[in-house]
């Protein structure tokens, strides 16, 4: 730390009523001012409001302040603001901290304001301290590869690449199948328009013949490597090792129907799955007069607790267009629940009902049983077991994540849920975004989804990328890791933590060095270095360590 | 205290406050990027401050934001929370994962968690009784955790037991445990010793008596502490030699 003057700014915010109802914010503002290195403390209605950004930075400019503290709502959701106004008052955004005094404060203590204005006292004394030990972090500056990386050509896959395509960017488009389409390949027709899935397709041709999108089919995935704007991939086609720059890479590699092997006895002649059944129709190879469908084969349990968003539907579908074909065939769906949300889907619904196709709720621990000619199941809503005649059953199983996600998850350091779909940065926030920068997933890879949601997804996504790829040069995050050279005694602990592989080995000096384009700044490796070599700027052990001596003070 | 991580524990503490889930007062949150920053020492330091209870939450296994953090933190946290039995402040202690979608667990954990400290009372370091017991027993416990000796070992276990060495052996779970058991119990009486003999040089039947294990281990501690140039003869009384750590050894 330099031994120039602190001056530390403190802006308390009432949030109209949400903090200022429940806590002492003026006495909290005296508080403040006597703390050391304070020079400034002030209370807002609205600190994020015009006004009170106007009066963050005017007092930075008159009362010389170098280290600005908010305390009022989460920096998850507002840091960005304050850092940026900072910034423009020519402070580094790097010497502001935020204290949460209403998320995780006045919101939880509301019955006890006095008790809530002690914590927050406290809260502000840690801040203030760890404020004075913030240094200045530079965002370093990286050049960006104008290139796309798309895995799977599914539907989703080909609209993203069509959209950056379009967008003039170079799109490097790879399908481990011998043909673009993924499942569609094999669908009949698509609710809820009912076209053809073929008519649908036809965004093949226009992949094929586009200028800009460059095409690599059969084949796979070797390595990724690289970081937001200069990823490198090597792939295998026939052979034949290709390497390619991209600045964004988008995971579309879609999902895989579970096979119904080993559910109600399986056979693919008399029971066959949802997926047999559209191809069936698809060759109007159908010849069965009474069909019964079970709905959730193989999710929903123990094994798979999600529900696969797109069964109930496709199911309904199937049913309409078997009646439309031959009006005498009877249909019955054993259920559980039917998901038919947004009004085009509950009005599809509705139609299948008023077409006459029965619908029976079933309880998992009383599953329907398959005999002969007949299916037996046990109607909660009427208590008595029915006999359903049936000269087929249809199962609908859930889409599984593909084998592969987890080593292609592992190439791209991007983590997967529990059920090994990929898992997205914020589900709210950032749907189709990942954790590191430059990666983005759509479609059935990160979860079931319909035609509709798998475009909307991948058009998404491409904007998402388009952002990057439009910039010549993108800034990274500054709060990086840093090894301490003369600390280091090139153990490699360091090197095998990192979950981006953002440290290697400089073999002159046998030191580790941080790659601060890669590091997240997640600080496993400061944690780990057996000879605490290295900084975790802007978490420092000494900043963390001064809130809490801060807090528990002497004893 | 509660360190909590960025990504899932915050923002399901942020959560509780949206859904305005009430929650005793007691806990003072510092945010860190991930549960896996959280260098053990800080939970000592915590209780060397006379904090009463130590939370660690980051994000479900598997959820990591940083994939693999949290198995890093569960890692530490195990170590550090075998030190800490043996200086009988490992229930002051808590490691457990909140979800961003967790707002009513966190305020769960936080519920139970204070209560837990209520019952258990007043950390002991803040007794005159103890006083002096916990901070030699708590110093201890930090100066393990600072040597590379043990930082090495904790920082490899992951790779150790999941990977295969060099040689292409994988060493078992079970005797990574013993091994590492092993060593943070002898390390910690080590470092005890260290602590003990700081300032007045001690014979090791002394010692002894007041770590209370039998001397022929004491010796045998104090042959490797030598060696390490840690500890050396202060002088010979009547034969009986006595010990005295080596400053910045
Ligand atoms: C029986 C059934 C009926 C359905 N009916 C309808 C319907 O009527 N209406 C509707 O809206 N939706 C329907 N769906 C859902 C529809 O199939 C999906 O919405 C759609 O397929 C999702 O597209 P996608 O591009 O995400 O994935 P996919 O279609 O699965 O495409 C993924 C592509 O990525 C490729 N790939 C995977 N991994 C890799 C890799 N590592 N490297 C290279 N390439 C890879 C695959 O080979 C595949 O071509 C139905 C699904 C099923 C199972
Ligand atoms: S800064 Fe946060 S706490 Fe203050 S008014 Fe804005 S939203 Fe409310
Ligand atoms: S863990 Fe620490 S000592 Fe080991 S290589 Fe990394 S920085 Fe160097
Ligand atoms: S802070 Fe995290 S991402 Fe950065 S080098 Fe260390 S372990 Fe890697
Ligand atoms: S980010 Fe929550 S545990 Fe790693």
């Amino acid at each position: 730390m330099s031994s120039e003057d602190i001056r530390i700014g403190v802006f308390i915010c009432h949030c109209g009523t949400n903090i200022g109802g429940v806590l002492d914010v003026p006495s909290l503002t005296d508080y403040a001012r006597s703390l050391p290195n304070v020079t400034y403390s002030a209370d807002n209605l609205y600190t994020c409001s015009e006004v009170g950004l106007t009066e963050i930075k005017e007092n930075i400019k008159e009362h010389e302040l170098n280290r600005v503290i908010v305390a009022s709502c989460s920096p998850r959701t507002h840091e960005p603001l304050f850092r940026a106004i900072c910034q423009e008052a020519g402070l580094n955004p790097y010497l502001f901290e935020m204290v949460n005094i209403r998320d995780q404060d006045s919101w939880v203590h509301m019955k006890e304001p006095e008790k809530g204005t002690d914590k927050a006292r406290d809260l502000i004394r840690m801040s203030v301290y760890k404020a004075a030990l913030l240094e200045p972090l530079e965002r370093v500056k990286v050049a960006v590869t104008h290139s796309a990386f798309i895995i799977g050509g599914g539907i989703a896959g080909m609209t993203a690449a069509l959209n950056l395509g379009n967008q003039g960017f170079k799109i490097f488009l790879i399908e481990k199948e011998p043909e673009l389409g993924g499942l569609l390949n094999s669908l009949n027709k698509v609710f809820p328009s009912n076209e053809d899935a073929s008519k649908l397709l036809e965004i093949i041709d226009m992949i094929e013949s586009h200028d800009n999108i460059k095409l690599y089919k059969s084949s796979v995935i070797e390595n990724i490597t690289g970081f937001v704007g200069n990823y490198n991939v090597v792939i295998k086609q026939n052979k034949k090792t290709i390497n390619i720059d991209a600045g964004v890479i988008i995971v579309a590699t879609g999902a895989i129907p579970l096979s119904p092997e080993g559910y109600f006895g399986y056979d693919k002649k008399k029971i066959i799955s949802q997926l047999d059944l559209e191809r069936l129709l698809k060759d109007d190879q159908v010849k069965a007069n009474n069909i019964t469908m079970i709905l959730c084969v193989g999710c929903r349990n123990e094994e798979r607790r999600y529900c696969s968003n797109i069964c109930c539907m496709s199911a309904i579908k199937n049913a309409m267009l078997l009646i439309e074909k031959n009006p005498n065939t009877h249909i019955t769906i054993l259920f559980r629940d039917i998901q038919a949300a947004g009004t085009d889907y509950e009005k599809y619904y509705r139609r299948a009902r008023e077409m006459g196709i029965l619908f029976i709720k079933y309880l998992p621990e009383k599953p329907p049983i398959i005999k002969k000619d007949l299916v037996d199941v046990y109607s909660d809503l009427l208590n008595q077991d029915i006999k359903i005649p049936q000269d087929l059953v249809v199962l609908s199983t859930p889409l599984i994540a593909n084998e592969d996600s987890e080593v292609l998850a592992k190439m791209l350091k991007v983590p997967l849920e529990e059920n090994n779909f990929f898992l997205e940065a914020h589900v709210k926030l950032r749907p189709v975004d990942f954790a590191t920068d430059g990666v983005y997933v759509c479609g059935s890879a990160h979860w079931p989804a319909d035609i509709a949601e798998s475009t909307s997804q991948a058009n998404a996504a491409a904007s998402r990328a388009s952002i990057i790829l439009w910039k010549d040069q993108l800034e990274v995050e500054g709060s990086t890791a840093e090894v301490k050279t003369e600390l280091c005694i090139g153990c490699e602990a360091c090197i095998r933590i990192c979950p981006y592989s953002a440290i290697t080995k400089d073999e002159e000096t046998d030191t580790a060095i941080v790659n601060k384009v890669v590091c997240k700044g997640c600080g496993l490796c400061g944690a780990s270095c057996p000879k605490n070599a290295i900084i975790i700027h802007h978490f420092t052990s000494d900043q963390i360590r001064a809130e809490i001596f801060t807090y528990g003070g002497e004893i | 205290m509660g360190f909590l991580c960025n990504w899932c524990s915050y923002a399901g503490a942020d959560l509780a406050g949206v859904s305005r889930i009430q929650y005793p007062t007691n806990i003072r949150i510092i945010r860190v990027m991930c549960s896996g920053r959280v260098d053990p020492t800080f939970v000592v330091d915590a209780f060397l401050h006379g904090i009463d209870g130590v939370l660690v939450l980051g994000c479900h296994l598997g959820d990591c934001h940083y994939i693999t953090g949290n198995y890093e933190a569960e890692i530490k946290m195990s170590s550090l929370s075998k030190l800490l039995n043996i200086v009988k402040f490992s229930d002051r202690m808590q490691l457990d994962w909140v979800s961003a979608a967790e707002g009513n667990r966190f305020a769960q954990i936080v519920s139970e968690f204070t209560k837990h400290i209520q019952e258990l009372g007043p950390s002991p370091i803040k007794e005159n009784k103890t006083k002096t017991q916990c901070i030699d027993d708590l110093e201890a416990v930090k100066s393990v955790l600072e040597s590379s000796r043990l930082r090495g070992l904790i920082a490899r276990q992951r790779d150790l037991v999941t990977e295969k060495n060099v040689y292409g052996n994988q060493i078992p779970a079970e005797k990574f445990e013993n091994l590492l058991n092993d060593a943070i119990y002898n390390e910690f009486v080590r470092h005890k010793i260290v602590i003990k003999i700081k300032e007045i040089g001690k014979s090791v039947p002394d010692i002894a008596n007041e770590i209370g294990i039998k001397a022929k281990e004491v010796l045998e501690h104090i042959v490797v502490l030598r060696s390490r140039g840690l500890v050396d003869v202060h002088e010979i009384n009547e034969e009986i030699p006595t010990f005295i750590s080596i400053r910045g050894g």
